[in-house]
């Protein structure tokens, strides 16, 4: 049972006039994403908005590449969308479902089963095999640890990687500790991937590998993929380009194939 | 997530970090072994005690001659000789009293062969081996008829037994006491320390009337050294000591305003203030105890919260791939509860070894009941779930947001 059940006619994603204000002490305000326009007040905490009146839809299938300079507020937009924050003030449904109305239990299933992570720094758990990483997440949804290990040797088989199931991370490369966190975001058939600057960290080589990885999980598998990059020809793999500047969409168009 | 699966990676997180697990067990494992340990000692004391008072016999009183001050000149009880035999007969024909036996002790050189032993020779009446509830383990005990016509015969305790006999059945043979030839009629079973710490079983008991009339020569005829009498049930006792009050003073012609020429002392309110001693003994043991289990278990809780704030950002991906807060409340809880559960149960155990090592060396009674392990146990899973849930809590209660993006 996943809270989100409803027909496919409706966008993936929507969001409306989202906005996102962070609210700081004054004396750390320098830090985390307090880059927008900073207003005191009187009770020495600085009020910075992020977002501002973000609009926009995702449908199934779509391959999207969202840019923008350091503090347009990508990754906040990727924290909102993966349900790890909540907006100040707007409206967001993922699958026709208003994530504003589920309890925080309810978000920990959606982002178990709906949502697939891939982070920049791999976000690995330390110390323990990359098999028992991608299982995690199984076992979070209630799988018992011989299925859930059978599934997680079978996707890193897919990506490559079925050799060095008993690894742990620091024992693989940046490319291989990838492979293992996509993985692990595909371990629950999820509809929607989220990557925030997945290639950040690694060569180009690499980098291109890791894209045909997403390509190929896009074109075949059909799985909606929402990618932040700096890097242009990371954003040319995608089918649709979203630009961010200052917390408001200022691009929003398909790329050219 | 299941249970079971939640153990598993409470055991796994404990087991990557193994000494400091260890460390923090070893605070529990003291506290839990200090426990028992001082509950064994402390409950060690009251048997010993609780084996004392019942080896004196149940509902005594026990009248002894002289008070404690009389007029200008103050002595002892026991210093004057005012106690008869017949006051002893007059008592246990009170309502209230069940049996007297008049006793009267010395110490004497025995001899049997080639071993001599010097020990109390206490000379009594049949109904002293009733009132102190004392029977003979071997042979018989002697009869009225052998009070009645002073017969030279001895009932021996078991180490005064052991002592002239060996392994021998000293039963049916001639002991010398004080020179002159007693038959042994029997040996009495074992009665270990009295209250005061005596040996019970180093003795020698004869008719009271051949100790009156052959070892105790220089006595008044007819007085005796101190009397036990046996009330009728305990709620008897205070009447039965008022009886006797009464009646002693009548019979000593003790006149109105003076002080009593005797001493009735009620062994109840005695084993009250033993037993009562013995509890709180007991209790401040115990409680001195926990204090060290209370400081293992904050040790714990230094130590989990300390751990929440290390792995913050293991929590912050654990609630990205679908953690929710009760998986993550129950992983640090269960962490928790493991250490204090393995350090409990190894507490334990060293806690027996350790009372069992005290009592070896010591020769200290302790005592180690299904309960006592019980407690311990159930006290420090309580102090991993109570000194857990705090730590637990706070991982729980992060924001995945912040949690993930904390270095």
């Amino acid at each position: 049972m996943t809270p989100l059940q409803n027909p496919a006619s409706n966008p993936l994603i929507k969001v409306e006039s989202l906005c996102k204000i962070y609210s700081l002490d004054s004396g750390a305000a320098g830090n985390g994403n307090g880059n927008g326009n900073g207003n005191g007040n009187r009770n020495g905490t600085v009020n910075s908005q992020v977002l501002f009146d973000v609009s926009l839809s995702i449908h199934r299938g779509e391959f999207v590449a969202i840019m923008g300079h350091s503090g347009s507020g990508k990754s906040t937009l990727m924290n909102i969308l993966g349900c790890l924050d909540t907006p100040t003030s707007g409206h967001y449904w993922l699958d026709g479902s208003d994530i504003a109305s589920l309890s925080d239990d309810e978000l920990a299933c959606v982002r178990n089963r709906n949502i697939g992570f891939v982070f920049q720094g791999f976000n690995l758990l330390k110390r323990m095999t990359a098999l028992d990483n991608v299982a995690t997440p199984l076992l979070y949804a209630g799988v018992n640890r011989s299925d859930s290990r059978k599934r997680a040797q079978a996707l890193l088989h897919q990506t490559g990687l079925g050799k060095f199931a008993a690894y742990q991370p620091n024992q693989l490369s940046g490319g291989q500790q990838q492979r293992v966190a996509i993985s692990r975001a595909l371990v629950n058939n999820p509809q929607l991937i989220l990557a925030d600057e997945p290639t950040g960290n690694l060569d180009t080589q690499t980098s291109r590998e890791i894209m045909e990885i997403f390509q190929q999980l896009n074109r075949e598998h059909g799985i909606t993929i929402v990618l932040v990059t700096h890097e242009d020809d990371i954003a040319a793999c995608t089918g649709r380009l979203i630009r961010l500047q200052d917390g408001r969409v200022v691009h929003d168009a398909e790329v050219p194939a | 997530m299941s249970l079971l699966a939640i153990i598993g990676e409470a055991l796994r997180a404990l087991r990557l970090n193994r000494l400091r697990t260890g460390l923090t067990m070893l605070g529990m494992i003291i506290g839990v072994a200090a426990v028992v340990l001082m509950l064994a000692i402390g409950q060690g004391a009251q048997t010993m005690v609780n084996q004392a008072i019942s080896s004196m016999g149940s509902n005594l009183l026990i009248v002894v001659p002289g008070a404690t001050s009389s007029g200008a000149l103050r002595s002892g009880s026991g210093a004057v000789q005012t106690l008869t035999m017949s006051d002893a007969q007059a008592i246990a024909s009170l309502p209230s009293v069940k049996a007297t036996a008049p006793l009267i002790t010395g110490t004497a050189q025995l001899n049997y062969g080639a071993n001599n032993w010097s020990t109390v020779v206490t000379g009594v009446t049949p109904d002293y081996f009733e009132v102190r509830e004392w029977a003979a383990e071997s042979g018989a005990l002697f009869t009225e008829a052998d009070v009645r016509s002073a017969t030279r015969i001895a009932m021996l305790g078991q180490l005064t037994a052991r002592n002239l006999f060996g392994d021998e059945d000293p039963t049916g043979k001639m002991v010398r006491i004080k020179n002159s030839p007693f038959l042994i009629a029997g040996v009495l079973a074992v009665k270990g320390q009295s209250l005061d710490g005596r040996d019970q079983d180093d003795a020698v008991f004869i008719p009271i009337t051949t100790g009156q009339r052959q070892i105790f020569g220089n006595q008044f005829p007819g007085t005796i050294r101190f009397l036990m009498a046996q009330a009728e049930s305990a709620e008897m006792m205070e009447e039965a000591e008022a009886e006797m009050n009464q009646l002693l003073r009548q019979r000593h012609r003790v006149a109105e305003g003076m002080e009593n020429d005797f001493t009735v002392r009620n062994m109840a309110a005695l084993t009250a203030v033993a037993t009562g001693a013995a509890k709180v003994m007991s209790i401040m043991l115990g409680a001195i105890a926990s204090v060290s289990l209370l400081v293992g278990g904050i040790g714990i809780m230094n130590i989990m919260l300390v751990s929440v704030t290390e792995r913050t950002r293991e929590i912050g991906i654990r609630m990205a791939i679908g953690a929710n807060r009760r998986a993550i409340l129950l992983q640090f809880l269960l962490e928790a509860l493991v250490i204090c559960i393995l350090g409990g149960l190894a507490g334990i155990a060293i806690g027996i070894g350790g009372a069992w090592a005290v009592s070896e060396a010591v020769g200290m009674v302790v005592v180690i009941t299904f309960g006592t392990v019980v407690l311990a146990f159930a006290f420090a899973s309580g102090v991993g779930i109570f000194f857990g849930f705090y730590p637990a809590r706070k991982a729980a209660a992060l924001k995945p947001v912040e949690a993930l993006r904390y270095e």
